[in-house]
């Protein structure tokens, strides 16, 4: 087999991964780097980010209110010595992006543009128009480019890590184009895979979002923590479910009810504010928790707008103008009317809560290390934790630049200290095995379509918004049912050269295994915590669940959930208050 | 090797393809008439050179059904060829002012707008006018 | 609901010697795309059809396609302007590797040729950011907006018939950087955009421009190119003491 030798290898080349592909290019030259990535980096769904990436630079602001929001939008799950790291570098991350060209929006005399953003206090959410992550994931790869100890492999899926020793050593991974397995021999590993959104039928995820790097590390012995708290944003469009960002409201865009009311007062984020005069932190602005959790029981009320897609909300920005939509708001205009049918500037736009973030991931701590000695994680697919029970929008794209940097600095230090040890071939043979035993079944019942369409019914119907006992005890019996069934998958294609059935079949591996430990830990805590609500225990529990769920994958069967402490510093569990017109 | 990307030929069937690309080989092939007009004008200053006799016979070329046939096809796609130019002229030269750009109509009304002086001048010089 | 047809390019290097077409007839909701239609085929009709999608809304760049003989991205071609049978063939110009899936490395390698990162005029500022005023930023945004589709090397005859020239998103890349108030690194590029394969290839067919999704009109910017090359080079050999 194939076999490239390389000192760090990076599986995913979205904005965490290039971040840290730069970061050890930069730290030293002579470092060999493969990049590898199921797509070509430019597809990475950190295109797809629109609203911008928090760091604070204004003179009003501080970074101990950002600290703050973070920890109270968390619902006191942050770990939160990992959140003053991560508010500290953040400004310098954002900075440096500049620095590389990042063509961030400007205010008048010149310095960058911050716009509000829900959850915030203060304006501090640099953007680039709407299409924020898009800048940030093209100003990356374009400077990554530049540095030709950075060697990449586009369109090779890793199928698995290699572990021998107890360290990750490398991993397997099947190019594309020609069906052939490759091994990597590498020194470390970092996994900046993203989220796994595609799990559910309705989200802003694109096709790859399917939590192969959180399955990879899982597989792998190292537990997946948080994975309950799978993050709602409030404004998807219903038709295709792809995201209107959040900046919509944050340039002064309501939300109404089928009635034409601000229903959003009546959740606790009133009192009303002044129509096109957002106020921070309140109404609109409030985190994506609470306003997705507010259009639910407005659907139960029977105040929510009938669609052919379903129930929905409608988003009014008629009052931005134009201009302001057109120089702000671009690409949200242009889906708008794309795929709705409906001009913003002229009508509300008929949006819902649909999936978007999952703050749960691969177990990291502060410095993006894995409890598997040379495995590093960052971006989405980790969680350190800064983001806790609930993500304040903003806060993921830089998260993606902090501890990529932070991952990359990590992984070199191991890299310094320890040697290059040979691997067994056997790994990477039996990891080809596997794959030829999936390729060549016979007389399977089961189709790749078929299992992810029960998937995603099992985990729009039992975890979604709010969840039950009952509800999460059918889907893990389901998630198990499932995972049993995908052993029977044949694939119609088994064919080498670009075989799309075979990833998708290994996508719903990862999927599955990642969907389990969501409904798995869902179960196991019974309490309401950000975006976990459940209608049987719908308090938040401090004195027992002021804790991290650890899932820890069983090959034979459920995932095991244990608990770790969170860290509280400075900052003791208090009340979420996004009602208006509390003093600073 | 299992893979075998295969290379889809190109023939000149891609000018039908759409009607944007047979515009442009009109455009292009407008050429061919500018280039042969200019050659005539050669010839007849050549004409001009040699005395009175070989300018009448210049000019009674340039009278013939043929010349005035040809004359016509010349001046239709010069027009063409003109005006798409102008057309496209903003795009190659966009002038900022301050955050906006001066809209495409006058930067290609200002081309028209000389077209019209400089064939005035012509037209007048030339005693047509 | 309608009914819809399409007529999709096969091709297994595994067992074909070239590609051929093969017909669907699907459902689909009326507001859908042509992604839409073959997400469908593959999931009930025929997993095999292999193809690139991700976001879904037109930022990605992954699906690039030939719909009824025209670039579109699959995912904004909507059913709804379509009559008939819907043909759709992999992107023009680019090898295909199996069905609607394209070799696409000479169009990433150019990319990189064109030194597409900031090669600064000036050291960045010890604290902060470098200042650019929004008139600065106009100067070179639209050129920003481009999200590697390559339905503008689809449609430009000249890399059709020339595969060794540049290209309109690279030199539009190129340019993108060209303008940036913070960059000083036009003379570097000029290398490869102001070559033979570079600008000088361009004959304004302004195809590219009329495809482009994101409206980053490259047919502009290479013309710009163009003209910017041409004053720097008469600058060098007329008056070589002027600093560029």
């Amino acid at each position: 087999m194939e076999t490239i030798s390389t000192d760090v290898a990076i599986v995913g080349a979205g904005g965490a991964g290039l971040r840290a592909a730069i970061a050890l290019a930069q730290a030293d030259p002579a470092l060999r780097i493969a990049l590898v990535s199921k797509v070509y980096p430019m597809r990475s769904h950190t295109c797809a980010a629109e609203g911008g990436a928090a760091g604070v630079i204004k003179p009003d602001d501080s970074l101990e209110r950002h600290f703050d929001d973070t920890v109270g939008g968390g619902d006191w799950l942050s770990d939160q010595d990992a959140v003053d790291y991560f508010v500290r570098e953040a400004p310098k991350e954002l900075i440096q992006l500049e620095h590389w060209g990042c063509p961030w929006s400007r205010a008048a005399d010149g310095s960058v543009a911050v716009r509000p953003f829900g959850g915030m206090k203060k304006q501090r959410t640099w953007f680039a128009a709407d299409k924020s992550g898009f800048h940030i994931l093209h100003t990356l790869f374009q400077t990554s480019l530049q540095f030709a100890s950075i060697q990449r492999f586009d369109e090779y899926y890793v199928t698995e890590l290699l572990v021998a020793d107890g360290r990750c050593a490398g991993l397997a991974a099947i190019e594309m184009r020609s069906g052939q397995m490759r091994r990597f021999d590498a020194r470390a590993v970092i996994i900046a895979g993203g989220g796994a959104g595609r799990m559910f039928p309705f989200t802003t995820n694109g096709a790859i979002k399917t939590g192969d790097g959180m399955a990879l590390a899982y597989r792998a012995g190292v537990p997946l923590k948080d994975m309950e708290f799978v993050q709602y944003h409030p404004t998807g469009l219903p038709s295709t479910g792809t995201l209107l960002t959040e900046a919509c409201r944050g340039e002064g865009g309501v939300l109404l009810n089928r009635q034409g009311r601000r229903f959003l007062q009546d959740y606790g984020m009133g009192p009303e504010t002044p129509l096109g005069r957002p106020v921070l932190k309140t109404m609109e602005l409030g985190p994506r928790d609470r306003v997705s959790q507010a259009f639910w029981h407005e659907q139960k009320k029977g105040n929510a707008l009938s669609t052919r897609w379903g129930d929905a909300m409608l988003l009014d920005m008629r009052h931005l103008g134009e201009k302001t939509i057109n120089e702000r708001l671009p690409l949200v205009r242009d889906m708008s009317i794309s795929y709705m049918g409906v001009d913003p500037v002229t009508d509300p736009v008929p949006v819902r809560p649909v999936v978007h973030y999952m703050m749960g991931g691969i177990d990291t701590d502060i410095d993006a290390a894995t409890s598997l000695p040379g495995l590093y994680a960052a971006g989405e697919c980790a969680c350190v934790s800064i983001n806790g029970a609930n993500r304040l929008g903003s806060n993921s794209l830089t998260e993606l630049l902090v501890f990529g940097r932070r991952a990359a600095l990590s992984a070199l230090e191991f890299v310094g200290k320890n040697a290059a040890r040979p691997l067994p071939a056997s790994l990477a043979e039996d990891a080809r095995g596997r794959i030829r035993e999936l390729m060549q079944r016979t007389g399977g019942k089961e189709t790749v379509a078929g299992l992810r369409k029960e998937m995603m019914q099992a985990m729009e119907e039992h975890a979604g918004i709010y969840r039950g006992g009952e509800g999460l005890a059918a889907a893990c019996e389901k998630l198990g049912e499932l995972r049993r069934r995908y052993r029977q998958i044949e694939l119609h294609d088994k064919t080498n050269v670009y075989n799309t059935d075979l990833l998708q079949a290994l996508e719903l591996g990862s999927m599955l295994d990642c969907a389990e430990a969501v409904v798995q830990s869902a179960a196991a805590r019974k309490e309401s915590r950000g975006a976990h609500q459940r209608l049987d225990f719908p308090q938040r529990d401090d004195r027992n669940f002021l804790r991290h769920s650890l899932a820890s994958y069983d090959a034979g069967g459920a995932p095991r959930i244990g608990y770790r402490d969170v860290v509280i510093t400075r900052s003791p569990p208090g009340v979420r208050d996004y009602s208006g017109g509390h003093d600073e | 090797m299992n893979r075998n990307p295969y290379l889809r030929p190109i023939t000149s069937e891609w000018i039908f393809r759409h009607p944007r690309y047979l515009r442009y080989m009109v455009r292009e092939f407008s050429c061919l008439f500018i280039g042969g007009w200019t050659l005539l004008m050669v010839w007849g200053l050549k004409q001009l050179a040699e005395g009175p006799a070989a300018w009448a016979a210049f000019l009674e070329l340039l009278r013939s059904p043929a010349s005035i046939v040809f004359h016509l096809l010349a001046l239709a796609f010069a027009i063409y060829h003109s005006v798409t130019w102008f057309n496209l002229t903003p795009k190659a030269l966009p002038l900022q002012v301050g955050e906006g750009f001066v809209p495409d109509w006058v930067i290609a009304g200002a081309h028209y707008a000389a077209w019209v002086v400089v064939s005035s001048c012509v037209l007048i010089l030339g005693g047509a006018l | 609901m309608r009914q819809v047809e399409l007529e999709v390019l096969r091709y297994h290097p595994e067992t074909d010697r070239e590609p051929h077409f093969q017909r669907y007839r699907v459902e689909c909701q009326e507001e859908w795309v042509v992604l839409d239609a073959l997400n469908h085929v593959k999931e009930t009709l025929d997993p095999t059809l292999s193809y690139r999608w991700s976001c879904h809304m037109a930022v990605c760049g992954s699906c690039g396609m030939m719909v009824n003989g025209e670039p579109k991205l699959a995912c904004k071609a909507f059913l709804r302007d379509y009559q008939g049978v819907i043909r759709v063939e992999p992107l023009r110009h680019f090898p295909v590797e199996r069905d609607l899936v394209t070799v696409i490395d000479d169009f990433v390698a150019k990319l990189a040729r064109v030194k597409p990162y900031l090669i600064p005029k000036d050291p960045p500022p010890e604290a902060g950011e470098y200042r650019q005023t929004p008139a600065q930023l106009k100067r070179y945004k639209q050129f920003t907006l481009c999200i590697n589709c390559m339905l503008c090397y689809a449609a430009c005859p000249e890399y059709g018939l020339i595969p060794q020239y540049l290209g309109p998103a690279a030199i539009a890349l190129g340019h993108r950087w060209n303008r940036d108030s913070r960059d000083g690194g036009r003379e570097a590029r000029g290398e490869e955009l102001a070559a033979k394969e570079g600008v000088w290839e361009c004959s304004f067919v302004g195809a590219c421009s009329e495809v482009c999704p994101e409206h980053v009109d490259p047919a502009g910017a290479i013309q710009q190119v163009k003209i910017e090359s041409t004053v720097d080079w008469y600058q060098e050999h007329l008056m070589p003491w002027l600093k560029k």
